[in-house]
């Protein structure tokens, strides 16, 4: 008996050593990541500030592309990125939106909506390339649209659909049960459940999930380099149908060239492309600010 | 028809009036239950419950954790269609007409046969709001004023009126958890159901919240059928005309062990386990 509790205090006190131990290593291990990632983000950013900063100037943003340094600017490459993306937003975010609460509301405990659930998260995983070639094939070529606005639109729009709408699930999944089982019981349909129950709790996440999709389509190079090819316009795009490039591809046009001064004017147009980015993600982060200031108050 | 069938006819009928205490019952039951079995996932929960709860009475079901009270209840307004993997077999009878049946719409029933839960559950939205909510889903027509008129009558007949006059702009989430659950009581009423189903509405809520709900629900009775689930014997005999007690087998599914008016369930229970649960609880 007493031998017995003799035993298990030596057990407890190894058992808990260990734990003081691994309570010790494992911040650090998990600090030198967060440093080491830090570092490495930080480094770029401060090389590309200290080498584009000089250029940075309104010319860089009104000028199109020219063969003279000094003068080339992004205007086409700007203009390109805001008429694909602004267009792939309005298709990919309402899409997504919707097929979530299908997916969740409608189709709930169906064995096929889950399956369906898990492979549009898989897609989230694949290759950007992989969805430019099936734009350039289905859209462009099959359906003729051209190498245009639309083309390019609609493959950012595919390729930024699975993972917001992964994001949009998640939000309608914050949703109490016990809010929509109210709703429910006093007589209100599946569309008024999700019309005045649902939505208004879980937009601002949507829309989060939204805003971070549209962020990763703006730095979406492959793709678009598929779709467009081309990587010199000295034209505003119009239409739909009109040919265009975008920022990344600017850039990755730059830093392909022998002289320097477009080695510096790429680093200013970077600087650029970052400071769009940080605006979007500062814009998620005031969403999210003022979502759980909501809930809170709820 | 032979002999022998007609015997056993007769034998079926009298099982079946056995099955439910009182003639009266019988007569004028607002809702009713045929061999109501559910499965969740094709496992038995419930099984061969029938069940007859009079108009304008309060009937209490009873029984342990688990015993599938809860499900009974769901499957009387077809919430069980919104639980994932439910299934639900026999007849709910409401009006005579079977509530399963093809042609009957889930929403109609769910707005004629309101519900309370466990634990309240305003919707993030002012007093009045939550009160006009159902009104407002279920297309009710109203001018600005007969809205007040329903959501002020149903906040008196919740016994809430008193208490939020004043604040009926107020954001539900800023009253008491006693408020709130009369809140979706009067939430509830103010669709004129004619059947209230409430699941043990009082569990989380204190003695003083708890005794103001019973009131209310006494008070409203002769309006309503109301079938009230609990775990709390005292509260089925303060309030309850009529008591089921629910009980598991070695299965773990649910049936109906005991029926009838409440006074004779607490006196004289006829079912063994019935009696050694009740006197296991209530002394
Ligand atoms: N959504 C569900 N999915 C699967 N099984 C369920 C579900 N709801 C209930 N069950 C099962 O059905 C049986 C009855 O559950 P129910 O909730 O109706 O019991 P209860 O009498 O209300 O219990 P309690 O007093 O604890 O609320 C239990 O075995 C439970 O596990
Ligand atoms: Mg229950």
């Amino acid at each position: 008996m007493g031998d017995q509790i003799l035993i298990r205090d030596q057990v407890d006190r190894r058992r808990s050593d260990l734990k003081r131990w691994l309570d010790r290593i494992v911040p650090v291990v998990l600090s030198v990541g967060v440093f080491f990632g830090v570092t490495v983000l930080a480094a770029l950013v401060v090389d590309v500030v200290l080498e584009g900063s000089h250029r940075l100037s309104l010319n860089l943003i009104t000028n199109y592309p020219s063969a003279n340094p000094a003068e080339a600017g992004m205007r086409s490459a700007i203009l390109g990125t805001i008429a694909t993306v602004g267009l792939s937003a309005v298709i990919c975010i309402p899409l997504s939106i919707a097929s979530a609460i299908y997916l969740i509301e409608y189709a709930a405990g169906k064995r096929w909506a889950e399956v369906l659930r898990y492979n549009i998260a898989n897609l989230a995983g694949v290759p950007s390339v992989v969805f430019g070639v099936v734009g350039l094939g289905f859209l462009v070529y099959g359906l003729g649209v051209g190498r245009s606005v639309l083309a390019g639109a609609f493959t950012l729009a595919i390729l930024t659909l699975p993972y917001v709408t992964v994001t949009c699930v998640e939000a309608i999944k914050t949703v109490p049960e016990d809010l929509k089982f109210g709703a429910y019981a006093l007589g209100a349909t599946r569309f008024q459940v999700v019309r005045s129950i649902i939505l208004p709790r879980a937009l601002p996440m949507m829309l989060t999930g939204g805003i971070l999709g549209i962020s990763r389509a703006i730095g979406e190079a492959a793709p678009i380099l598929v779709i467009s090819g081309l990587l010199f316009i000295r034209e505003d795009p119009t239409s739909l149908f009109d040919r265009f490039t975008v920022m990344p591809l600017q850039l990755f046009n730059w830093i392909s060239r022998p002289q320097p001064a477009f080695r510096e004017l790429s680093a200013a147009g970077i600087i650029v492309l970052l400071l769009i980015l940080l605006a979007l993600n500062s814009l998620v982060i005031y969403m999210r600010y003022r979502l759980y200031r909501r809930l809170e108050a709820t | 028809m032979s002999a022998e069938d007609l015997l056993e006819k007769i034998k079926v009928i009298i099982r079946e009036e056995e099955s439910v205490e009182g003639a009266d019952v019988e007569k004028d039951a607002a809702i009713a239950t045929e061999g109501l079995s559910v499965s969740y996932n094709g496992r038995l929960a419930v099984e061969g419950v029938n069940l007859k709860f009079r108009s304008n009475t309060i009937t209490a079901i009873i029984g342990p954790s688990g015993c599938g009270k809860s499900t009974v209840l769901r499957s009387l307004n077809r919430m069980n269609d919104l639980v994932p993997g439910a299934r639900v077999t026999g007849k709910v009878l409401f009006r005579g007409v079977d509530i399963y049946s093809k042609d009957v719409d889930p929403v109609f029933i769910r707005s004629r046969i309101g519900m309370v839960f466990q634990r309240p559950n305003p919707f993030p939205m002012s007093v009045f709001d939550n009160v006009a909510f159902g009104l407002r889903v279920n297309g009710f027509k109203l001018t600005k004023d007969e809205m007040k008129k329903r959501v002020q009558e149903a906040l008196i007949k919740a016994a809430l009126w008193d208490e939020v006059k004043d604040r009926l702009d107020a954001h539900a989430y800023s009253l008491s958890g006693g408020q709130q659950q009369r809140l979706c009581i009067a939430r509830a009423l103010a669709v004129e159901p004619e059947v209230l189903l409430l699941d043990e509405p009082t569990v989380s809520l204190d003695p003083i919240s708890t005794s103001k709900i019973e009131r209310l629900l006494v008070a409203i009775k002769h309006d309503y059928t109301i079938i009230i689930v609990t775990h709390n014997m005292q509260q089925a005999a303060r309030v309850s005309d009529y008591t089921a007690v629910m009980m598991t087998d070695e299965n773990l599914v649910g049936r109906v062990t005991e029926f009838g008016p409440t006074k004779e369930i607490f006196t004289s229970p006829k079912d063994q386990r019935t009696e050694a649960y009740i006197s296991g609880r209530v002394s």
